[in-house]
């Protein structure tokens, strides 16, 4: 078993930039303070893009319009319920995997 | 994903290696149900348990670790896959920028050693901590982040074991494993939000949902996560006066 070069080359570029996030500001803290523009517009990253994120899994594309998988709309609900009543990300997370496995099995 | 778990400590309870492992505990179920997920994706599209070990070891981070294999899949190019992970992990600046302070008076080398192993969930833990107003060290920091590292990799090459014998893992429900992480860390996003500040948020989420599904009739998805977010983070700083 070996390594594909292009698949090394995309963990290697993938690792890098997942890295400097990680490290900048432990570096940064050190000397300088970010604008508060920039640290605002950060604060909203998060929520964005796991919003981004949750619509992603929710859509097929392919048509001329993008239309939805219902079977992900139907398992985010008990997986959202139980989000916000446990606040766990495991118990969610395993949730979620039940509801998914038990509607495609199902329905 | 744990902030709760470790409140019913007492306070001054020593910042050793071994209490940085044994604080890492709560977390350790969410790391091998995802881990697991991401190995078996990974093997499903098609990696060898090598890529899959190197992806987990150098990468490092679930979400992405889900949308790279998927990219590769999908024959995406390398820096779409590259700059759409630089946009996902984005978020461990944050992460980053909220913890970093304490670790100021240890050596550059050591601060590089903490920020290279952040996560949502050794993050959790150690605001946590910052929060209760205990003092936080590096042994205390380090013994959180191994733990959740070494158990991270070994999730991903036992999933990426079992993914030769998976055919298809969307018929047990695995392919919603990230989708399910994504909803409870929305979650946990909102309750750490000010109360006057959730319609805004809310707002914000609508916005995303919106533009996620106007942008996806122009351009692939992955590159209307990368817009929406940056439009609508745009319109969150310019509504948040």
């Amino acid at each position: 078993m070996s390594v594909n070069l292009s698949i090394f080359l995309i963990i290697a570029g993938c690792a890098i930039v997942t890295l400097i996030p990680r490290i900048l500001p432990f570096i940064m803290v050190r000397s300088i303070d970010l604008p508060e523009v920039v640290t605002k517009w950060l604060s909203f990253i998060p929520i964005c893009i796991f919003t981004a994120l949750i619509i992603d899994s929710l859509i097929v594309e392919g048509g001329s319009v993008p239309a939805i998988d219902w079977r992900v709309l139907l398992a985010i609900m008990p997986t959202l319920l139980i989000a916000l009543w446990t606040k766990s990300l495991s118990i969610t997370v395993i949730i979620g995997i039940i509801s998914m496995a038990s509607i495609r099995f199902f329905l | 994903m744990s902030v709760s778990a470790s409140k019913s400590k007492q306070s001054g309870t020593p910042d050793t290696f071994l209490q940085g492992i044994k604080d890492c505990i709560p977390t350790l179920i969410g790391y091998m149900s995802i881990g697991v997920a991401a190995g078996v994706v990974g093997a499903a599209s098609n990696l060898n348990i090598l890529e899959i070990g190197l992806l987990a070891a150098l990468v490092y981070a679930g979400a992405a670790q889900f949308i790279i294999c998927a990219l590769i899949a999908a024959g995406s190019p390398f820096f779409v896959i590259v700059f759409t992970t630089f946009i996902v992990n984005l978020r461990h600046f944050l992460l980053s920028m909220t913890i970093a302070a304490p670790f100021k008076k240890y050596s550059l080398l050591k601060n590089i050693g903490i920020g290279t192993l952040v996560t949502d969930e050794t993050f959790g833990v150690a605001v946590n901590k910052i929060v209760r107003g205990e003092t936080i060290n590096d042994k205390w920091m380090n013994g959180l982040n191994v733990t959740a590292y070494l158990c991270w990799i070994i999730s991903c090459l036992i999933g990426g074991i079992f993914g030769k014998w998976i055919a298809d893992p969307e018929v047990f429900g695995l392919d919603f494993a990230l989708t399910a992480m994504f909803l409870a860390l929305l979650v946990l996003q909102l309750e750490t939000i000010k109360k006057n500040k959730l319609t805004l948020y809310l707002s914000l989420i609508l916005y995303v949902v919106i533009t996620m599904f106007i942008l996806c009739m122009f351009v692939p998805s992955y590159v209307a996560i990368i817009i929406s977010t940056v439009i609508v983070a745009t319109i969150g700083v310019l509504k948040d006066k």
